[in-house]
């Protein structure tokens, strides 16, 4: 403390904080002079505009919603468009009594419990003299019966509005989903303000995806009002600055072509254009209307969709998780050869069952008698299991899903529609961490036939073999060609994304894969020869089955048996010409049976339609939009 | 100026009461202006009023208790409080961050606590504890320390984000600073620093939302339906007031909706429609009454702590001021930051409150020593 004193000099301090106090007070009269000047500036010198805007009319700030941007095909069919309806809109600041106002209202036209909810929402939400909408899609008559009454209902209106309408409906429901009224915790997380005067947003597809592009800017006027509130003229207005035009890849002649080779089937269909990621066509069957969703769905309707043991709403081309099956083989013989594990000549003798050492277990192939000796294009070609036990065996889990992870199994692919899921890819730390337990050899095997805890979603399977027809050019599949704005015609095309280029140890190795692949197709004894008749070109490709249930070592799977629940999953992946792939489609018929009777036909089809049929019209597509 | 001396029998009953009287007449006059101001402001609703009576009351009683603490038992209590209240910050942070929002309350079971508004008080005191015994003006290295005890709370609370608050920390803090006898050139190096690095931060540190933000806050007018909103309403009112006003509870921009916020931050709108230039000059006089008061206050002040804490504390006054009007009359970006004994609300209040107990009490626990 004594030191301290010591070190201060007393009166030097006090005169310098006296000089210092006297400049804090010059500066307090500056600052207070300062705000004094503005004010003079506001009260005295601009008082005459300010009483003006004050006096008998008073400025509003009204928001004016922007148009939605629309959303066409790759040949410019449009997917989402915006129909004027009519809406019933109430002004608060002009109603005296509200309860009474909707009471009477509700006498004219029907006004349900979740059009009343929703009001009064809205209404804590907006300013006191802008319209809140009660009824949205009034008929022509509950138009009129509105009018007619209108003199005894002061502060309702009639207005139109653009309404969003999809007329290809299920055809496009799980690609460019829907838009619905703005729901409570949205509202959390939008702009509030570039959302003024917007009802709806996207909820799930490309329209929640690229909602910021579609949305676009809200404009507003300045207007002057009287005391009631209504609008007396414009003083100054900026408009709105329309959402952006999105024109997908997706081709619905195509998607339309693949949706009608399912017929009845329940399933997943991808098909990607190798060279840019861009997705074709994307189907899960069954779809739903997604103008239901748009206005308010109803509890009941929406209790049948989302209860209906079909799954209309389940989106299974993005969501689905199947095991791949033998759809993987071709790549894991391409990571055997790549990894130095196997030669393309090496042989392995197929006795129809493989067991490992010290262990009883029979590893059967789906032939009981075996496919004799086999390399690895003969493997691939018939579909051998027990080859491919060997070499995952040989390979072992961490190479083996190291190469898998190249392709894209058990991460999302990045396609630009939300909600995807990211499958599996089963690894030893995985195995400690999820289930506790040490990874057995004996999963390394059946993950060699695509078995066992290895999940992949039809669009993963899709995006694998666009990668491998590419030569390992791993791009994002994009659902989104070009961007448009409206008002100036400019488009944007979104380039391709590479996410990898997978290592290429030796070219020839890839042509091998590849040539076992069109056998499976064009071959005497290919698993899929049966879509080659009046084939025009060279489709490469491989069956799988999935199984839903597994069967136990004494058993027969025998198809008739077993309810149509719990059958296999058919799947098939393939890509064309194999000379210059354009195309990469993967397949997946629920509960479909074999991959090569049930899922390598649609294929076929679809390819046939973008290959061959190319020149054809939309009218061609059996459809007209609704 | 030295009321210490004055014998009259009123004098020496409020020495008695550690109370300065021209501070009080001050701070009595703002509230009575306030309430009077509030009852047009809130739709002449008898009940907001005798509220913010209330909550005045408590205000003065707060200010009241802490002037009979004598400035010696402030300042052993100061690197407790500040310690506590730096605590409660970063609880506050950690939680927000849970709670993944805006966090600026701790609660503390009945009692709801706002740590960033006790730094407003705590933040001065202890960079004046910190140069309490220290040679003045002081050396880099104890600038660089001082400059710490206010930068990380006025980081924390911007952080919440509370801009409002974290100015006046940020600014008590500075101002702590400059009567400790900072060098001037001290002062222009800081401010040279901190162009390049702002210019720095708003080229490479910020993303592209971040920065149309910052463009949006600092001309909010260009979002009429948002925060400018308010600006063009309240510069209505004010403009449309003139230089007698449209008289008391005769404003017509605040009584028909348009004014958002007129009874809490924007209550000078109100004010200034109805009382014109003419009552807008009498506040702004009151107000710098106030601050010449609380100076000539800090000037008498016997030892370095009491001086600096005296002296921050009202700068802080003055910021409030200037940035509540400077908000509502469009000069400057909306902040959230209340007028003092004027807007409705309490807890920035039983802070403000308390500072001018601190006043007080360093006025009136002086020796009758002549230094």
């Amino acid at each position: 403390m004594a030191r301290g004193i010591a070190l201060k000099d007393s009166s030097r301090e006090t005169s310098l904080f006296r000089a210092r106090a006297i400049l804090a007070g010059t500066l307090a009269a500056v600052l207070l002079l300062l705000l004094l000047s503005r004010l003079v500036y506001l009260q005295v010198t601009r008082h005459d505009h300010f009483t003006t805007l004050s006096q008998a009319n008073r400025v509003n700030i009204q928001p004016i919603a922007p148009t939605r941007g629309l959303i066409y095909d790759r040949n410019g069919l449009v997917l989402a468009e915006n129909l004027p309806t009519f809406s019933l809109e109430i002004v608060p600041e002009r109603v005296e009594d509200m309860e009474a106002t909707l009471a009477a209202i509700g006498r004219i036209i029907a006004v349900s419990e979740a059009d009343l909810e929703r009001f009064y929402v809205e209404l804590k939400r907006r300013r006191r003299f802008e319209e809140v909408p009660l009824r949205f899609k009034l008929s022509d008559e509950e138009v009129a019966a509105v009018a007619v009454n209108r003199h005894r209902l002061p502060g309702v209106e009639i207005s139109s509005r653009l309404s969003r309408h999809y007329p290809w409906s299920n055809h496009t429901s799980h690609i460019v989903g829907y838009v619905g009224r703005i729901a409570e915790p949205e509202l959390r997380a939008i702009d509030t303000s570039n959302y003024a005067a917007t009802t709806h947003i996207g909820k799930v597809g490309v329209e929640r995806s690229y909602e910021d592009a579609l949305h676009g800017k809200v404009g507003y006027e300045q207007v002057e009002t009287n005391a009631r509130g209504r609008a007396l003229r414009v003083l100054e207005r900026t408009p709105p600055v329309p959402g952006k035009n999105l024109h997908l890849s997706i081709d619905l002649r195509l998607q339309v072509a693949a949706e009608e080779a399912f017929g009845e089937e329940h399933g997943a269909l991808v098909a990607i254009d190798p060279k840019t990621g861009a997705v074709l066509a994307l189907v899960s069957m069954p779809g739903y209307d997604p103008n239901l969703f748009v206005n308010g769905i109803d509890a009941e309707t929406y209790r049948a969709l989302a209860d209906s043991p079909d799954r209309p709403l389940f989106n299974r081309a993005l969501r689905g998780q199947y095991p791949p099956g033998s759809t993987i083989k071709p790549v894991v013989g391409l990571g055997g050869l790549e990894t130095g594990t196997v030669d393309p000549g090496d042989h392995t003798f197929c006795r129809g069952y493989y067991t490992l050492e010290g262990d009883s277990h029979r590893y059967r192939d789906w032939r009981k008698g075996g496919h004799g000796p086999v390399n690895l294009h003969d493997a691939i070609n018939q579909s051998c299991d027990v080859y491919f036990y060997d070499l995952a065996h040989t390979m072992g889990i961490d190479k083996l899903a190291d190469y898998l992870r190249h392709f894209g199994f058990g991460a999302r692919t990045g396609i630009d529609i939300v909600g995807e899921a990211s499958g599996l890819l089963p690894t030893r730390d995985w195995k400690r961490k999820v289930h506790r337990q040490p990874w057995y050899p004996g999963e390394t095997l059946i993950t060699g036939i695509g078995q066992g805890f290895l999940l992949a979603t039809p669009l993963q399977l899709a995006a694998h073999v666009a990668t491998l027809s590419s030569g390992g050019v791993r791009l994002r599949p994009q659902v989104v060609a070009t961007i448009e704005d409206p008002a100036t015609g400019v488009q944007q095309a979104l380039s391709p994304e590479v996410l990898e280029k997978v290592p290429v140890k030796n070219p020839d190795h890839w042509r091998q894969v590849v040539a076992a692949m069109s056998d499976v197709v064009h071959g005497a004894r290919g698993t899929a020869r049966g879509i080659a008749r009046d084939i025009t070109y060279r489709l490469a490709g491989k069956t799988g089955t999935a199984q839903v249930f597994g069967i136990k070592q004494d058993e027969e799977y025998d198809e008739e048996k077993i309810s149509k629940k719990l059958r296999d999953h058919a799947l098939f992946v393939s890509f064309a010409p194999v000379d210059d792939p354009r195309i990469a489609v993967a397949v997946l018929v629920e509960n479909g049976g074999g991959g090569s009777t049930v899922a390598a036909p649609i294929a076929r089809k679809v390819m046939d339609r973008y290959l061959v049929e190319q020149a054809g019209t939309v009218e061609a597509a059996g459809e007209s939009p609704q | 100026m030295n009321t210490f001396t004055d014998t009259s029998p009123t004098a020496l009953l409020a020495k008695r009461l550690h109370l300065d009287l021209p501070l009080l007449m001050g701070l009595l006059l703002l509230a009575g202006i306030g309430l009077v101001t509030l009852y047009s402001a809130g739709g002449q609703d008898m009940d907001v009023v005798m509220r913010q009576l209330m909550r005045l009351g408590i205000g003065f009683a707060v200010m009241f208790t802490v002037a009979q603490i004598p400035p010696s038992a402030l300042r052993r209590w100061t690197p407790w409080i500040y310690g506590v209240g730096m605590a409660a910050l970063i609880a506050v942070l950690v939680i927000g961050v849970i709670g993944k929002g805006a966090q600026r309350w701790l609660d503390l079971g009945p009692i709801r606590f706002q740590p960033s508004e006790m730094m407003k008080v705590a933040v001065p005191a202890m960079i004046a504890w910190y140069f309490a015994e220290k040679p003045l003006p002081p050396r880099l290295s104890h600038v660089f320390m001082a400059v710490a005890l206010f930068l990380v709370p006025f980081t924390l609370v911007a952080k919440q984000p509370d801009l409002g608050t974290a100015l006046l920390i940020g600014s008590a803090g500075g101002a702590a600073l400059l009567f400790a006898g900072i060098r001037w050139r001290l002062v222009g190096y800081a401010f040279l620093a901190f162009i390049p690095t702002a210019v720095l931060a708003w080229m490479y540190g910020l993303r592209e939302y971040q920065r149309q933000r910052i463009l949006m806050f600092l001309d909010a007018e260009s979002d009429p339906l948002g925060a400018g909103y308010h600006i063009i309403q309240s510069k209505i009112a004010v403009g449309s007031g003139g230089i007698y006003g449209k008289g008391w509870l005769n404003g017509t921009q605040s009584h028909l909706e348009f004014l958002p916020e007129r009874h809490t931050d924007f209550i000078f709108a109100v004010f200034g429609e109805e009382f014109g230039l003419f009552g807008a000059v009498l506040l702004l006089a009151v107000y710098f009454f106030v601050i010449w008061r609380g100076l000539s206050i800090s000037v008498n002040a016997q030892d370095t702590f009491t001086r600096l804490l005296a002296g921050s504390l009202i700068i802080s006054l003055l910021v409030y001021v200037f940035v509540n009007i400077g908000m509502v009359t469009g000069l400057l970006p909306v902040v959230g930051v209340p007028l003092p004994l004027l807007s409705y609300g309490g807890s920035s209040l039983v802070t403000l409150m308390a500072g001018f107990g601190i006043l007080m009490s360093v006025q009136t626990h002086r020796k009758l020593v002549n230094t």
